[in-house]
């Protein structure tokens, strides 16, 4: 081809990509997505601020589930004998001492401990008085003692100490303690801080208080002599808790006898979902995915029209529509991952920041994952009405 | 004469249904050929360009028949269309449709892209075609960057990427000034003398008319006679 360097090496076809090979897609989703960087800028502001809320939220509610039943799961019991009807685990009401004699002689019990759970008013040394749960425990329990403590005290002895308590440093401040030895009131009645839990937080913001069984009994607003409200039980090697639950119950008429998977549960449901708090945060969690949802829409929808010329274009050369669709679900799933990166970074600095409060949301790395799926299911849907655009792309229209 | 690549016959297309319907072509018979430029020419609103797009297989006509390489492509599907346009066709559009956030190297290599090529074969291929252009220097230059003249020898070069055998251009010379509308169309003539493509054309530019193998003009949606030729003629 004189003058022109036009040969027929031009035209000879060039081999096919290999089968793993990316396509040019991901590259026109990247740019189609970072070309406006104000719609960009918006894109990814809207994700995170969807990601960020639904990581608060649900960070919230795992931090719900572990603190209405912390008790339960933490007490190291395999049964929970309890009144008729009790519903979690903080809303105690009394059981008769005898109950524990009975359930010593049933078959497969190797121990019963008496629990004793109640509220109790804490006086600051301003003269204010919290609410507080106290628990009561034997100092030579096996199950239900504090547990996380600081400077690795033995429980035993700080029960044993002479009007000793056990509070959580979180609730320090709340219950204005500043160290070990400070004295307080409880009902009147005078208390001495003997040491600190780490991490023991209360759903009721009502912080436990550890002591033991009969300064607890002392301290409680009760007509019985020897109040208690729950009896820890905890079965022979070679027994079933199933099994001897429901020996236990047989025996006990007037009790509900539970393991402490179904306390633990039943608990979690109380405050979750008879309380209507779970469904406050789960709500929380829905409406900022509906949020998301919009604001990627929108954008991505705004993005398509901008390009439909384009992408009229490859239809006419010849494209299918599935490579539109490629551009456009990645265009979508790039920006939801670029935008799920800067919502649960932000979302992992605040649970850094608030690890010491008492209200604190969790994050797992599991919870992490489950979010980041979401939020791409999330952008994957917000695609589907730019997708119904690209498919009533007429190649026609190119030409007009 | 070579046996055409493209055939239309009795070629009738109506937009629309019932009052608000319109003909834009009535019985029109055309056809492209290997080695050959046509150019489709006539004024606004006389059907030339919906010829196009049946020619290009971009439409299927109301009536009438087309045929690729003596094929019926009447029971064709869209996407089995789409497939036909991808092997044999390279367009090149008036207002040139290139992706504003790609280089002009990578609006071709959408081409190659389309076409399931190895992308590294591809870009280089992309490279060479837009230096066979004249753009070895703006090769990594986004169309807004480049020039009228510019973007469409990127489209010229995109249109060429899958070596097609039918190249279609609408109003190729439009936005061009004199020198790079002629540029353009020698470049087209040469693809049909030299490597024996079928070239369609749709212009209105006059300047170019000298250029071209055959003349198809269109009037109201009819086939009319060149100015001077006789009754019986074939255009």
């Amino acid at each position: 081809m004189e003058g022109t360097g036009f040969g027929e090496a031009q035209f000879r076809r060039i081999p096919e990509a290999p089968p793993w090979q990316p396509r040019l897609t991901y590259l026109i989703a990247w740019r189609n997505l970072v070309h406006d960087r104000v719609r960009f800028a918006v894109t990814l502001t809207g994700i995170a601020f969807s990601t960020l809320l639904m990581g608060i939220q649900l960070g919230m509610l795992l931090n719900f589930l572990h603190t209405t039943s912390i008790l339960v799961d933490h007490a190291g019991a395999d049964l929970w004998i309890t009144a008729h009807g009790i519903r979690t685990v903080d809303l105690a009401t009394p059981l008769e001492e005898r109950r524990r004699f009975q359930a010593l002689k049933v078959d497969g019990v190797a121990t019963a401990e008496p629990y004793l759970l109640g509220f109790g008013f804490w006086k600051r040394t301003d003269g204010v008085r919290e609410t507080v749960i106290m628990i009561g425990i034997n100092p030579e329990a096996t199950m239900g003692k504090p547990w996380d403590l600081l400077s690795g005290a033995n429980p035993r002895d700080l029960l044993l100490s002479p009007d000793g308590v056990v509070v959580d440093r979180l609730y320090a401040e709340k219950l204005s303690v500043d160290s070990v030895g400070q004295l307080f009131e409880i009902n009147d009645h005078r208390v001495r801080v003997a040491g600190f839990t780490s991490g023991i937080r209360t759903f009721t913001q009502s912080p436990y208080v550890f002591t033991s069984l009969r300064h607890a009994r002392a301290m409680a607003f009760a007509q019985e002599a020897d109040p208690l409200t729950y009896i820890l039980v905890r079965v022979a090697d070679g027994y079933s808790p199933d099994t001897v639950a429901k020996e236990l119950s047989a025996h006990l008429p007037g009790a509900d006898v539970l393991t402490a998977e179904e306390f633990s549960q039943r608990s979690r449901n109380y405050w979750l979902f008879s309380t209507g708090a779970g469904i406050t945060v789960i709500s929380g969690a829905v409406l900022a995915l509906f949020v998301g949802v919009v604001i990627a829409a929108q954008t991505l929808y705004a993005s398509t029209m901008d390009r439909l010329p384009e992408y009229a274009t490859i239809r006419a050369m010849g494209g299918p529509r599935r490579y539109l669709y490629a551009i456009v679900i990645k265009q979508a799933l790039i920006g939801g991952f670029l935008g799920y990166l800067v919502g649960i970074s932000i979302t992992l600095v605040l649970v850094y920041l608030g690890r010491d409060s008492s209200a604190s949301p969790e994050m797992t790395w599991w919870l992490a994952l489950a979010i980041g799926i979401v939020i791409e299911l999330m952008c994957a849907a917000a695609s589907l009405v730019s997708l119904g655009k690209v498919t009533a792309i007429d190649p026609v229209k190119v030409f007009r | 004469m070579t046996e055409p690549v493209i055939a239309a016959s009795g070629i009738t297309h109506t937009f629309g249904s019932g009052t608000t319907a319109f003909t834009a072509l009535h019985s029109v018979d055309a056809e492209i050929r290997r080695g050959e430029l046509l150019l489709l020419m006539g004024p606004s609103g006389s059907g030339k360009t919906t010829l196009l797009h049946i020619l290009g297989c971009l439409l299927h006509p109301t009536e009438g028949e087309v045929l690729l390489h003596g094929q019926s492509i009447e029971d064709l599907s869209e996407d089995e269309l789409g497939r036909l346009r991808l092997k044999h066709f390279g367009f090149v559009f008036q207002a040139y449709n290139l992706f504003p956030m790609l280089t002009a190297t990578e609006n071709v290599l959408v081409a190659f892209d389309l076409a399931r090529s190895d992308i590294e074969a591809g870009r280089a291929r992309a490279r060479e075609l837009l230096t066979l252009v004249g753009l070895e220097k703006r090769l990594d230059a986004y169309p807004g960057e480049l020039s009228s003249g510019q973007k469409q020898r990127v489209a010229i070069a995109r249109a060429l990427a899958a070596g097609p055998e039918i190249l279609m251009a609408d109003e190729p010379t439009a936005a061009l000034d004199s020198e790079n509308g002629l540029k353009a169309m020698e470049l087209f003539r040469m693809l049909a003398h030299e490597f024996g493509r079928a070239v369609a054309v749709v212009t209105h530019d006059p300047r170019i008319v000298h250029l071209a193998d055959r003349i198809v003009r269109l009037e109201d949606g009819r086939i009319v006679p060149p100015p001077g030729a006789t009754a019986g003629d074939k255009p």
